[in-house]
């Protein structure tokens, strides 16, 4: 290597331009304290409602799993430990609202009407899954990061049709990664969209970790170079995650444009199904991510204020057992649709030409039939 | 969304292309209030070959949007409003640049109607010029409808007259489905032909007969249809009948048509300015020899670019297919046969 001849170079002729600065939105402590006083939304009955949401989410999850590993279904992504992320984004979504998911929110999903045994067809690979919903509502989105763009076409939709609904999209940690996240926020902030945008920061990304992801001490300060707000809140406190996304609602009807709103979660299970997260983390990180996870903390908060009991516990639990045994049933006695399903919906109108398409199916269907 | 424009009379206009492009937007947007217009340099600028020049001053910036420099941000902008009942007509400046785009057209244009079962649709027109001849820099030349025809879901669109372009883009913005739709811009500010601004559409999914032959069917597309009508005209001279048919929807493919001439004539060449191999010209001409293989008097012919990159504008007349190497094409179908 060459010796460095030069002197250094002293910075000089420096004034001050713009200082930034980020907050971060927490209410329960992890023992479930509270930090500071309830919000006026918090009520001693929303907290039940979000708490029994939050465990019918897990008891979904666990039973989605077992699907996958008998092979009743697909690949799964689990969200466990993130359930309070989905039942905040669920419940602080009104209903003429655009919902833009990825593809671990299966507690927004229950949420938002979609049917239980709708969510495991889907996974457990019909299209008639991504059938139900509310209309305006996205499908799954799967390939990552596209969703946002979508996300920001629908909310400007709303802007240009003089609509007072918010559109609001979710993304991983590494989804923050790729340029459709910085386009979408860019437009956002340009534009002033009324997009809700909120980053599931569970730490990792299949098996990279979030201080390889990115080299920012935060994601929710991406939105200070987009122009737009940034906020963080402790994932695991539904109560936070809600907060935040009320003051993002008020900030687009009052025509402030977009939030970035970075959830800190950890994604307590694999990735999918079909990773093995014990590759690429140790048991001792996951056993003090235990400790923070989101359900035990709303439990001992409902505990010390009186609003659960021992007996509510075990028959709650066994309540969402049975809803979620339901869906299931239900589920396993959807009979796959016919093979020449997947020619239906590809254009409004059937195009003449692929007849003999048509054709060839039923062929190979006959040859199937009489093997 | 109450704004409400004067409707033009229809009246006939001489136009370039380019300039019925700009009519039957304007036409479309006067029309129907769900139509917007998005891009780079779409709006004050009038787009930079002014396709969309003067709509931004008759529908606002709200209904015509300058984005962005971000093409798949294009493209999804257009996915997200079309999924919530507008009908956005998206321009890529050029159609070298529509890859960052192309993830949002494969991914979910194309097959938001069949995954969601119809629940959700993506009545999206992106529209790009296409193709090379006017010396431009590089990447602004290349002509890659293959990539786009092979996405399912999608409609893939390119006229070659200022008629077809005003139809076609009409049938394009209602169309319920998402449409690529491809401008040649070698043949942008070539020929003045009146059109009458009625807002009549044409028909999608249809070929184009041309001119009627008997010995021979010349099937191309975009600016390739001007130098195969010159060919057929050189052709007659020496007494051999071309039919000529401008496929026009590139995506689904009428091949009916051409089948139905191939049938006829007997011989067959496709003229194409796209590379050669996997292109669209080589899935007409594998149909036709699975569809009239017993009606053919020589083997298919093909005239194309070459599987190289589009080369930079000094030479890419060496690389643009021309009326002769049609005739010549057109020649050794005789010989062969």
């Amino acid at each position: 290597m060459k010796a460095i001849t030069q002197a250094p170079i002293e910075a000089q002729g420096h004034q001050p331009l713009m200082a930034f600065s980020l907050e971060k939105i927490q209410f329960l402590d992890t023992d479930g304290n509270w930090l500071c006083e309830r919000p006026s939304f918090a009520s001693d009955q929303w907290l039940v409602q979000a708490y029994k949401h939050m465990v019918l989410n897990r008891v979904f999850d666990s039973k989605a799993i077992a699907l996958q590993r008998t092979g009743q279904m697909g690949t799964y992504p689990s969200s466990l430990g993130q359930e309070a992320f989905g039942t905040a984004i669920g419940m602080a979504l009104q209903k003429d609202d655009v919902f833009v998911p990825y593809y671990r929110d299966h507690g927004a999903h229950l949420l938002r009407g979609h049917k239980m045994s709708d969510l495991l067809l889907y996974w457990g690979g019909d299209e008639r899954g991504s059938a139900s919903g509310p209309q305006q509502d996205f499908p799954i989105c799967v390939p990552i990061a596209t969703q946002i763009t979508h996300a920001a076409g629908a909310a400007a939709a709303l802007k240009i049709k003089g609509q007072d609904q918010i559109a609001l999209v979710t993304i991983g940690d590494g989804g923050t990664s790729k340029g459709d996240f910085f386009e979408s926020l860019n437009v956002a902030g340009a534009w002033q969209l009324p997009l809700v945008v909120v980053v599931n920061n569970n730490q990792y990304a299949i098996s990279v970790p979030r201080e390889i992801q990115c080299g920012a001490p935060t994601l929710a300060q991406k939105a200070i170079g987009a122009g737009i707000h940034g906020v963080q809140v402790d994932g695991n406190d539904v109560v936070a995650v809600y907060q935040a996304i009320l003051e993002a609602r008020q900030r687009a009807h009052l025509h402030k444009g977009a939030t970035l709103i970075e959830a800190m979660t950890y994604r307590l299970g694999d990735h999918t199904t079909a990773d093995d997260a014990s590759r690429y983390r140790s048991n001792e990180e996951v056993k003090q991510a235990w400790l923070n996870e989101p359900i035990k903390r709303l439990q001992t908060a409902l505990h010390q204020l009186n609003l659960w009991s021992a007996e509510q516990e075990q028959a709650w639990q066994q309540q969402c057992g049975e809803q979620v045994d339901q869906a299931v049933q239900t589920y396993l006695n959807i009979k796959p649709d016919s093979a020449e399903s997947m020619f239906d919906y590809l254009y409004q109108d059937w195009p003449e030409v692929m007849n003999e398409q048509l054709d060839l199916l039923a062929d190979k269907l006959a040859r199937q039939q009489h093997k | 969304m109450s704004q409400h424009h004067q409707q033009p009379v229809p009246v006939t206009q001489e136009c370039t292309l380019l300039e019925a492009v700009n009519l039957a937007l304007h036409y479309e947007m006067h029309h129907d209030e769900s139509v917007v217009v998005l891009g780079e340099d779409v709006g004050t600028n009038g787009g930079v070959f002014r396709a969309t020049s003067g709509l931004k001053e008759t529908f606002g910036f709200k209904r015509v949007m300058d984005t962005p420099l971000a093409e798949a941000l294009i493209a999804g902008l257009s996915v997200g409003m079309a999924s919530q009942g507008l009908k956005p007509v998206a321009e890529i400046q050029f159609m070298g640049f529509i890859f960052p785009a192309f993830e949002h057209l494969f991914c979910h244009a194309g097959r938001m109607r069949n995954r969601t079962r119809g629940r959700m649709t993506c009545p999206m027109v992106l529209r790009a010029p296409y193709g090379g001849g006017i010396h431009a820099p590089e990447h602004h030349s290349e002509s890659t409808e293959a990539l786009i025809a092979h996405t399912p879901g999608i409609r893939v669109v390119i006229p070659s007259s200022p008629a077809r372009a005003y139809g076609l883009l009409l049938a394009a913005i209602r169309d319920p489905d998402p449409v690529v739709f491809l401008e040649p811009k070698r043949i942008y500010r070539g020929t003045k032909l009146n059109i009458l601004n009625d807002g009549q559409a044409l028909p999608l999914d249809t070929c184009f007969t041309l001119r009627t032959g008997t010995d021979v069917t010349l099937i191309s597309w975009g600016a390739c249809i001007a130098d195969t009508l010159e060919a057929a005209d050189a052709l007659s001279e020496k007494g051999i009948s071309a039919e000529v048919i401008d496929v026009a929807t590139i995506k689904p493919l009428d091949i009916r048509t051409m089948i139905v001439s191939v049938a006829s004539t007997g011989r067959c060449v496709i003229v194409h300015e796209a590379a050669r191999s996997f292109a669209v010209g080589a899935e007409i001409a594998a149909q036709i020899s699975e569809k009239c293989f017993l009606n053919l008097l020589a083997p298919v012919q093909r005239v194309t670019g070459f599987d190289t990159h589009m080369p930079y504008f000094k030479n890419e007349q060496y690389y643009l297919p021309n009326s002769k190497d049609i005739v010549a094409a057109v020649d050794r179908c005789f010989k062969e046969a």
